[in-house]
This record gives C-alpha cells, structure tokens and sequence, in this order.
C-alpha cells in the first residue's frame, strides 16, 4: 500500500542516498568549489545509491507490515522492572573482563607496527581521554566541549618541566617525565577548577559554549605565543619515558609495544578507580545531580562542588594522556583542534554515556574503523562520518553501545516521563509534543 | 594615528559586522524562544547559505567578469535568495533529523546538544570534501568603493549594502514576530507551550517555521558575511559563537536583544581589536560572553521572547 | 563555649539555651508584583509537629522554600537550632548548607532519583554526611570503606523504619505512589535533621496508607525530630498537630493548638468564607476530601478534640 506516510519515507531515503553520494563522492578544492558537489550528482554511481535508498525504503515498509507479526516489547515495561542486581554483579562479569584483557595483550603482537602506532596513539590516548570525560558528561550529566584544551595543558606542562630544548620557555630543572605526570595531573585539574568554578553555576547548555571558547582560547595562545610555545611549529624532542631506579633501567623508545603496554596498564587502573568511584557516595552523587538536581540539593548533595569534582577528575586524566602523547611523540597546537575535542564526545557517546567499557570500546571501534579506511577515507573526511555516528547514535540508541545500566535506565525513564538524566534541567518542551 | 582618528572608521566597521551578528543572533535567540535550546549547529545553516548563496552568484556571474550597475544590484538579490533558501533547506534538515526523533522521545536535554554537535561536525566536513578546505573565493559584486565619508570614515557601497540588508532583515523579522499570526504563535510557545497547544497552537508547526525563519535569515546573512570576508567550509564557527554571544548579550530569547547584542558585539570587537592585538580579536568575544554570564546571565534586556516584542 | 557577647536577638553562641527549634521573623516574599509572604512570622518548639495549614495560594509553599533555601526572601530572618545552644541564620544558605545544619525536607510532587534504587535514594541521603573524598574512594581504604558500609546499613534501618525494607533494591519509579512518599521520608531522614519539613505528606494516598503515615510521623517526632508540615487533611492534622499555624494571603491569621485554630473565627472565615455554618462543603476540594475519609474509615483511634473539631469544620 502506498500511503503518502510511505512516500514522505521514500523521500528520506532518497535523500539518504543522495547525501551518501556526496559523502562518499569526489572531493572538491576551493578553486572549484563546486565541481565536486556536480561531480557526484551526475556521476552513473548515483544510480547505485538511489537503487539502495529505494531497496532501505522496501526494507522499512515490509518491516512495519511484518512488525505486526514479530511482536515486542514496551519499553516502560522494561525499564520499570525492579533491579535487584546492582550488588550481585559487581563482580559477576570477572570472566568476561579477562577475555577482554587477554585479547587487549594478544592483539598488538598479530598486527602491524603501523597498526600498533595506531593502537597507541589513536585508541590507547583516546581510550584515556574518552574515560575522563566520561566522569563528566556520563557521570555529572555536564557536556565539556573544551576538554581537550587540558590534554593541550598536559602535554605544555610535560615540555616545559622535562626537556630544555623542546620549547624555548623550560623549567630551569629538567624532570624525568614521569615525575611530571602527577604535576600535569594536578595543574589540568586547577585548570579546571578555574574554569569550572565560575562557570558551572551557568546553565549546562552554556557550560558547552563557554568550553568550547576555553578550548579556542588555549589553542589559539599555544599558537601565537612564537617565543613560548614554538607556535604552530610545534614541540619536538620531549625526552621518552624512562625508569631510572636502583636494579631497573628502561627506556620507552620508538617501539610502539612498550608504550601500548604502558598505555593498557593505565586505562586498566582508570577502569578500576572509576568503577569505585562510580560506585562510591561521589558516585552516587552524580547520578542524584543528574537525574533532579534540585532533589539532590534539598539531600544536602553540594552540587557545585561535585560538579566542580567531576570536572577536575576529567581534566586531570586529560592533563596526564597530555604527558603520555608529549613524551610519545611531536605534537603542535593542530594536535589539540576542536575537532578532537568533538571526537572524544563522539567516543564517549558511540561507547555510551556513563560506561566506562563503552569509552574503551568507543575508542577501540572508532579510531579501529577510521585505521582500516585510513587509505580509503582522508583523515579530515573521516570527521563527516564520526558526526553521522553522533547524531545516528543520539536517534537510535542514545544509550550507547556498552550501555551502563544506570544510563540505560534513566534514558527509558526520561522517555516514560520520569527524572531529567543530566543535570541540564527537564528535555525541551516537555512531554506535549508527541 | 591614534584611537581617536579611527574611531568614526572603527564604528562603522563594527556597525557593519554587528549588524551581522544580529541577523544570525536571531536564530539562536527564536530557537531558544520555542524550544529552551540553544541550537549548536546554527553555524552550519549560516554556512551553507553562504555557499548556497555563491552557487548562485558565480552561476550567474560570466566568468571572470566583473559585474555593475543593475547587474551587480540582481546577482546580489539572488545570491540572498538562494542564500536565505538554502539557510532555510539546511535549518529544515537539521530540524528534521537532530531534533525531532529526539523530541518525539523526550530525550533529556544533553540529547539535543550532543545531537546538534554531531549535525555540526557532520555538516562541516561535508562542505569542507565537497568545496575543499581553504578560503573560496568570492565575485566581487560592487566595483566602486567609497560612496561617502562619514566624520572621515570611508563608507564602501559593500558595507552599505551590508548593513542595509541586514537592517531590512531585522525590521521584517520584528514585524513577524510583533503582528503576525505566525509570531503570536511562536511568541505562545516561547511563553508556555503546553498552554499554547492548549490554546490549539499548531506546536510542531510554530518549532519547524521558527527553524525555517532562523534559517532564511542565517542563511542571507551568510552571503552577506561571505561577500565581506571570503567564504570557507569552517566560516561558520567564530561568527556562530560572536551571534550566539550576542544573543546572550541581550538577553537569549529576546528578539530586540539579540539585535542590540549584535550591534553592541559587532562596536565593542571593532574597537578592542584596535585597541589589543589583533591576533586575539576572537577572545573579545568570548570574554564578553563569560563576562555576561557571570554578571547577568538574563542578558541586558533580560525579558523572554514571549513578553518581547 | 567562651565568652563571646549575644549580639543579636536570635542570639549567638553563648546565649542562652532556646526551647526553639525555628523561628521566622517577618519573612517578605515577592515575586514581581506578586506578594506571596507578607510579613510572617512563626515559631516552632523543639519536638513539636507543627502543621502548617491554609487555601491554596496562602503561600504556605513559599514559606517551605524560605526555610529550604530555594527561595530568598527580600526581608526578614529564620533561625534554625541545631542543639539549643547553637542558633543559625537559614537565609542566604544554599539548599545542601541547610540540610547539612540540619533541616530536611520532601516535597508536595515527590522528586525521587527515579532510575535509582530505593536503597541507592536513602543513601545518598545517609552519606551527605561523610567525609571520604575520591581518594579515599578510588584506594579503598578502611576509613571509606567504614564510612561506605555504616551508610548502607543506616539506609537499612530507615528503610526499615518506614517499611520499605522489602523494596530496597526496587527502583525507585517502580514504586507505587504511597511507598514513593515514604521513601521520600527515608530519604530526608538519612541527612540525620533535627527539624524535617513535609510538604504534603497525605496527598493522594489511600485511607489505610494515610494511617500508616499517622504512625510513622509520630514515630519520627517520638525519634526526637521536630516536624513540619503542610498538609490538607485536616483530620490528620487535627490528629497529630501539636500546633498549627494558618495562613491566607501570605500572612499568619492564626496560630494555636488545633482545637484553639479550629474555633477561631478568621479561620472559619478563611476556609469557608463567610457563610459559617452547618453543611459548607466549599472548604476547598482537599478539605472536603479529608472530612470524606472520616466518615469513610469510621472510628479511627483520634484524640476527642479532633473527632470534635472536625465536625466544626464540616
């Protein structure tokens, strides 16, 4: 039956196809701005995608014809089923944690070096910044969009105390870089406490903006300050990571394996200490903030002060992923754009919110794909597809791969019309509008 | 020269910008109106009508031509037309695709900014493969400079051009909104929307035409910006934040607020861009807004948009 | 304590014990143009339960929000004693500053953490107290630890207290309306106040779980905590009030025992406008509502002034 329903649906897959096009089309330059876009409408290859836009339009319809049939769930019925297992499976998924571990030390040694370079500085460092954001956006319910400008902070910190020729500003002493990590630690989690202090009072969808300007602001002075920071030219020769104690003497050199593992073993110890701390009282805090704060309060909750708690436990895992990248590797203001900042809330959000294997997962899949299509898809192309996996996610399954069960719950809740699940106050327009 | 010989320079340039600002401002500030959402991809919808807008001008444009007279007067109306439909085709999209699954869900707010981002993020790096990543281009449309002088500032056909357009723009927009059937039905959302659907105000239809006039209006502001200061995938970011910090100036949700905010953004910038160094002209903006936060977050003219105008 | 000088009528430290638990002192209340507390004044004694009672609009709500911090009154002052020897200014604290002092409360449309456990919600009200920060949090160590397991088990007992143990591990959202209030009521508990705030209590729950309500307020109060309350229900404010205040318009009309307020005239006249007596049934739709469910559950254990009293009233 072809109802006009069914055509408005045929409409948005065309378009559907007709964008996939665009996105998977040639690529333009500025001289010529818009060969490309004609380029791809007129090429014969459009006719695949419209072929496969009207095949998805077929699928959708046979699907609600079938839906009928097949049956399902409600959702408000799930989630308003009691959860008695919060305490019984802390430490039901053990077994499962294993494999995934062994796999994590397995993996490296059956791939590429180029493949291993990637498993460091494209999935282990985002790995990282994914979990400490997470404790902001997935625990507090706060969307920081300038989380990177304290990656950015970390790996300045390292320069400056470990290497006098990195950077023309140095320490007048030079630090072995891991004396540096709880320094980088400490100073990105000032730094968030001074830019969370004033700011955290502001509604939530302004905290987003005043971020995102703070992100801008510190990459735009590592930019112009020349005499400082080197600029866009960069910092090279940040000395490697070594140990340097009575009986043991290692070097983290060129070898992507050593810092991989070095890598592993952080995460694997944020994993821990977040999963107590998740379910600790500051734990529980959060989710109180986020799910009514103004319940939370009237609890005795201190709400600033735990939001302001979240903020600086994000910036300070993103302070001490700074050091690690600095030591790994030569880094220039590029290194800390906007667009990775959006990247690492993709992860958080693709993994799921307040997940802390989804983070890990996010990153793994993610930066995973974005290394198999790296000679397929250029690497500033690879940011349509990461927004395309935001908004699907957001649409779709808003939870998140991994989800956690404390997310997942409030999700459906919020859909049943009950709690706020972040701390940005109730959804727009409330539940008239259906 | 001093401060004092560039002032009257300096005011005419930040009239000229802020005006701009005001029209993009107005987007936010309708969008929050309805909605109590501050839309994060309304930079993208600035810059694909400005690219919408320079298809069309540089189609009808002969090749390396330049135009003038009536010539240089009808490629400008077109490049607003299609500039301001292409604001509105983007801003319906994004509508449409980031925001009503999520409203029809009643997803928590987080959702909706998240969602917008990814719009953004998406729409960014679309333009950025589709018309490569530097400064594209623009026809000049108006050959001759200096029309007049004003207390010695030189005063460009461009910058009236720009400026009264903009001013056109927002003396229309504040009559919708003020007399309209459309207005009083945005002006009953912003108020109190359950009320309003209540009182059998078309809800869905008020949140897609608010977007749609948001749109339009970004959109020829777009062109106009891109007539000024070249056209570029990522052009929609800075002036994005600088409206959305304009917005808040005057009050978010408040029409003739965000105006005001514009022009006052679009002096203040002018002017601080002299007086520090030039590099940082985008910080001003940005403490502006932290600074307005801070102090008075409802902004300088504070009230709502369903009490405005 | 040393000898600083009392330097204000509500008195510092040093100053004599009070037999008070909160005083107002001549709260104002504007909202624009609206006046929604002009002028009010109240005191409550320690382990009294005060009802605080009045038409829709009075401002009765207003005056929870004054003494929760939610709201900021233009003028006036409200002291909160801790221990009788330590009087404290509520306005101009934050919300959480006033429930660390130690005034707790719910509210009229229950705000529960809906995706938590029922446990998991009285938790975070046993461990606002406690003092382990991340630290301790991420190591483990014993102090946290302690401090994580003493909060669990006083969640038990107040779970226990309002007979919701059964349900600890249950959401929060899953709870049929009458466990959601007294949930809420475990909850304010576990911030340990000496004076907690109700607002509503009775609101649509049923004869026999208003009874079990009944129990538990007087059990609380028996616990040594001070109680305030707004409710509709006369009879059960008659029933377990030791005083009761009565406001309309944003002002204190009367102020008394609940038989003294019953027979006061600018009562009467407040709730049933001027027509006083028999068969008024206009005393507002909750009131009318409460009289209902007398008549419904009959004899009920209630003290003679109340059984009397409600009559008046009808």
């Amino acid at each position: 039956m072809i109802t006009p329903a069914r055509l408005r649906q045929l409409g948005v897959c065309l378009t559907l196809g007709v964008v996939a096009a665009l996105v998977t089309g040639p690529s333009g330059d500025s001289a010529h701005p818009f060969r490309a876009l004609r380029q791809s409408v007129i090429d014969p290859r459009i006719g695949v995608f419209l072929g496969l836009a009207v095949g998805l339009w077929v699928v959708l319809v046979a699907a609600t014809e079938l839906r009928p049939v097949l049956g399902r769930v409600t959702v408000t019925a799930r989630a308003r089923r009691p959860v008695r297992a919060t305490f019984e499976r802390r430490y039901g998924n053990v077994g499962l944690n294993v494999v995934l571990l062994a796999i994590a030390i397995v993996a490296p040694m059956l791939v590429s070096t180029a493949a291993q370079q990637s498993m460091v500085n494209d999935i282990g460092i985002y790995a990282l910044l994914a979990l400490g954001l997470n404790v902001v956006v997935g625990y507090a319910g706060l969307l920081d969009l300038g989380y990177i400008a304290f990656f950015a902070i970390g790996a300045y910190v390292a320069a400056y105390f470990s290497s006098s020729s990195a950077m023309p500003w140095h320490a007048p002493f030079i630090l072995n870089p891991f004396f540096v990590l709880p320094i980088a630690l400490v100073l990105a989690a000032l730094a968030g406490v001074i830019l969370g202090a004033p700011t955290l009072r502001l509604r939530g969808d302004y905290l987003a903006i005043v971020t995102l300007g703070f992100g801008e602001i510190i990459q735009l002075i590592a930019n112009n300050s020349d005499e400082i920071t080197n600029g866009p030219r960069g910092v090279f020769g940040v000395p490697h990571l070594s140990v340097d104690l009575p009986g043991i003497h290692y070097q983290w050199g060129i070898d992507p394996l050593p810092y991989y593992y070095l890598l592993l073993g952080i995460v694997v110890l944020v994993m821990i200490a977040f999963g107590r701390l998740e379910r600790s009282r500051i734990g529980r805090a959060w989710a109180a903030i986020r799910e009514d704060e103004i319940a939370a309060e009237a609890t005795g909750v201190p709400t600033l002060r735990m939001k302001l708690l979240a903020f600086a436990i994000g910036a300070s895992v993103s302070g001490f992923a700074g050091v690690l990248l600095a030591t790994k590797q030569f880094f220039n203001p590029q290194s800390f754009s906007l667009q990775s900042s959006f990247l690492v809330v993709a992860v958080v959000i693709f993994g799921g919110m307040g997940s802390r294997l989804g983070a890990v997962t996010g990153a793994v899949v993610l930066q995973g794909l974005a290394f198999y299509l790296r000679d397929k898809v250029p690497p500033t192309d690879r940011y349509i597809y990461f927004g395309a996996v935001i908004i699907a996610m957001m649409i779709f399954r808003p939870q998140g791969l991994v989800p956690s069960r404390r997310r997942r719950r409030e999700i459906e809740l919020a859909g049943a019309g009950a709690g706020a699940s972040d701390s940005l106050g109730a959804a727009p327009l409330g539940r008239t509008v259906t | 020269m001093g401060f004092a010989d560039q002032f009257w320079q300096l005011t005419v340039d930040g009239l000229m910008v802020g005006s701009l600002y005001a029209v993009i401002a107005l987007g936010y500030t309708l969008v929050y109106g309805v909605l109590q959402l501050i839309n994060f991809a309304h930079s993208e919808v600035f810059m694909l009508g400005a690219f919408g807008g320079l298809f069309a001008a540089r189609g009808l444009l002969p090749g390396g031509s330049t135009p003038s007279g009536m010539i240089s007067v009808g490629l400008l109306a077109a490049g607003l037309a299609v500039g301001a439909a292409s604001g509105a085709a983007a801003a319906f999209t994004l509508e449409r695709v980031a925001y009503r699954p999520l409203r029809r869900r009643s997803a928590p707010r987080l959702a909706y900014l998240i969602s917008a981002i990814g719009a953004s993020l998406f729409a960014v790096n679309l333009a950025g493969k589709e018309f490569g990543r530097q400064n594209v281009p623009v026809p000049a449309l108006f050959t001759n400079g200096t029309v007049f002088h004003l207390f010695g500032a030189q005063v460009s056909t461009q910058t009236v051009v720009v400026f009264g357009a903009a001013v056109v723009m927002l003396v229309l927009l504040d009559r919708l909104v003020a007399t309209t059937r459309l207005g009083q039905g945005i002006r009953a959302v912003a108020q109190d929307a359950d009320t309003a659907v209540l009182m059998g105000v078309n809800v869905e239809r008020v949140i897609i035409l608010t977007f749609v006039i948001g749109g339009l209006l970004a959109g020829a502001g777009g062109f106009l910006y891109a007539m000024t200061f070249n056209a570029s995938y990522n052009m929609g970011f800075v002036p994005g934040v600088k409206a959305f910090t304009a917005a808040v100036l005057g009050g978010i949700g408040n029409v003739r607020g965000a105006m005001l905010g514009g022009i006052l953004l679009g002096l203040v910038e002018s002017y601080g861009g002299y007086v520090f160094q030039a590099s940082y002209k985008d910080v001003i903006a940005f403490l502006v807004l932290v600074g307005i936060l801070m102090v008075r977050p409802s902004g300088l003219l504070g009230a709502r948009l369903g009490r405005a105008a | 304590m040393t000898a600083v000088a009392a330097t204000g009528p509500a008195g510092t430290p040093g100053s004599p014990p009070s037999d008070l638990v909160l005083e107002a002192r001549d709260l104002m209340l504007r909202f624009g143009g609206v006046t929604s507390l002009d002028g009010v004044s109240l005191q409550q004694r320690r382990g009294e339960i005060l009802a605080v009672i009045g038409p829709n609009g009075a401002g009765k709500t207003s005056l929870f929000n004054c003494f929760t911090g939610a709201y900021r009154p233009q003028q006036g002052s409200v002291t909160f004693w801790r221990t009788s020897r330590r009087p404290a200014e509520i306005v101009g604290r934050s919300p959480h500053a006033i429930t660390h002092l130690g005034i707790a409360r719910t509210f009229q449309n229950i705000r529960l953490f809906p995706a938590l456990s029922a446990l998991e919600n009285v938790q975070i009200g046993t461990e606002v107290r406690q003092r382990y920060g991340p630290f301790g949090a991420i190591l483990g160590l014993p102090g946290a630890r302690r401090q994580e397991r003493a909060g669990v088990s006083r969640a038990f007992e107040l779970l226990d207290l309002v007979g919701l143990s059964h349900r600890a591990h249950d959401l929060a959202s899953s709870l049929p309306h009458g466990e959601q209030r007294r949930l809420e009521i475990a909850r304010a508990l576990g911030t340990d106040p000496r004076l907690l705030l109700l607002d509503e209590p009775a609101a649509g729950t049923n004869p026999a779980e208003k009874r079990s309500l009944e129990a538990l307020i007087r059990r609380i109060a028996g616990g040594g905590v001070s109680i305030l309350l707004i409710e509709h229900d006369m009879r059960l404010v008659m029933s377990i009030a030791t005083s009761v205040v009565v406001l309309n318009f944003g002002r204190v009309i009367a102020h008394g025992t609940p038989a003294e307020v019953q027979h006061d005239p600018a009562v009467v006249e407040a709730y049933l406008g001027v027509e006083t007596g028999g068969g008024v049934e206009a005393g507002g739709p909750r009131t009318a509502h409460g009289s209902g469910v007398r008549t419904a559950d009959g004899g009920v254990r209630s003290a003679d002034t109340s059984g009397g009293t409600d009559r008046e009233v009808r």
